[in-house]
């Protein structure tokens, strides 16, 4: 990779980092829930593009259209069976602000120890990813070494995740089913 | 402290910023719904966190193409695929409870919800 095309990428990165910044301000900041909402799917949207420079298209695909599409239209079902506006909260919000920079502080003196961004040879790239890598192609023959461990390697785990979206929907049923239902009989009566 | 340093740690602190700022819609925030938002918002940051250490300088996404030597690690897009699924179940079932509280109490503020609480404990006098 040329000098050129690095400092492109990091000005790429600041300008996405920049304006989610914005957009994660804006969600703490305002009242109007329907617009709290909206701000949550460009949120998505925008990580789903960092995540494209940061060369995780499996991820940035899935990003945008569970994290931007699916997430906003629950919310938004869910505002359609609540309320639109936020109260103004009674306490102030100095501590909240307190606990949120120590911790900040502490993570951030946690990254000081972490090998560098992009580092070719930092652990984490060295022991089994190569493995897997060579062999996606020898082995499983995908190309796409993210679906083939995904899919395959890991295929049991991907299973246990289905499981997990089930008992989610079956929560979410047993809440609301019998809710809904109910408040359906007492309008009849 | 280096610009080496800084260049190789920015990424690092700039999601460590959006993630805090996730938490602080979390904590100061009454409003449930304002809640899960937060709640999300700080799920994204650690998903960017992952995948920026899975990121090698000078490498492509890990599909595997004739020509191309160098690829990022594939192993936490794998892990953070599966994150991202599980969250939309998770934040399905914190929603489905915040319709619920709205249909048990008629409010979704946590104060609001907290007084209705004590009044059903201790009656209507002993509010503070």
């Amino acid at each position: 990779m040329t000098e050129e095309s690095i400092l492109g990428t990091v000005v790429v990165d600041i300008i996405l980092f920049g304006l989610l910044a914005i957009t994660a301000v804006e969600i703490a900041r305002l009242r109007s829930l329907f617009g709290v909402v909206a701000l949550s799917g460009v949120f998505s949207l925008l990580s789903a593009g960092l995540f494209v420079t940061l060369d995780a298209v499996d991820v940035a695909f899935t990003e945008a259209a569970v994290g931007a599409g699916v997430s906003t239209v629950l919310m938004l079902g869910a505002l359609s069976l609540t309320t639109q506006r936020e109260r103004i909260p009674s306490h102030t919000a100095l501590l909240p602000f307190f606990v949120v920079v120590v911790t900040g502080s502490v993570l951030i003196y946690g990254t000081l120890d972490v090998p560098a961004f992009g580092d070719p040879k930092a652990p984490v790239h060295t022991h089994v990813a190569p493995e897997y890598i060579e062999g996606s192609a020898e082995v499983i023959d995908v190309p796409n070494v993210v679906t083939s461990v995904l899919a395959s390697y890991r295929g049991f785990d991907t299973l246990g995740e289905t499981v997990v979206i089930f008992t989610a929907g079956v929560a979410v049923i047993a809440m609301l089913g019998s809710g809904l239902r109910r408040r359906k009989n007492g309008q009849q009566k | 402290m280096d610009t080496d340093f800084i260049i190789g740690h920015y990424n690092y602190w700039l999601v460590i910023l959006l993630m805090m700022t996730g938490l602080y819609t979390v904590v100061s925030r009454g409003n449930y719904i304002k809640k899960i938002v937060g709640l999300n918002v700080f799920q994204t940051s650690v998903f960017m966190m992952y995948i920026s250490m899975g990121k090698v300088s000078g490498g492509t996404a890990p599909i595997l193409e004739t020509g191309i030597t160098l690829y990022s690690n594939p192993l936490p897009h794998v892990l953070i695929l599966t994150a991202i699924v599980v969250g939309v179940a998770t934040t399905a079932v914190g929603l489905s409870i915040v319709v619920r509280i709205h249909q048990a109490y008629g409010t979704i503020e946590e104060d609001e919800v907290n007084d209705a609480d004590h009044r059903m404990e201790f009656g209507k006098e002993d509010l503070p």
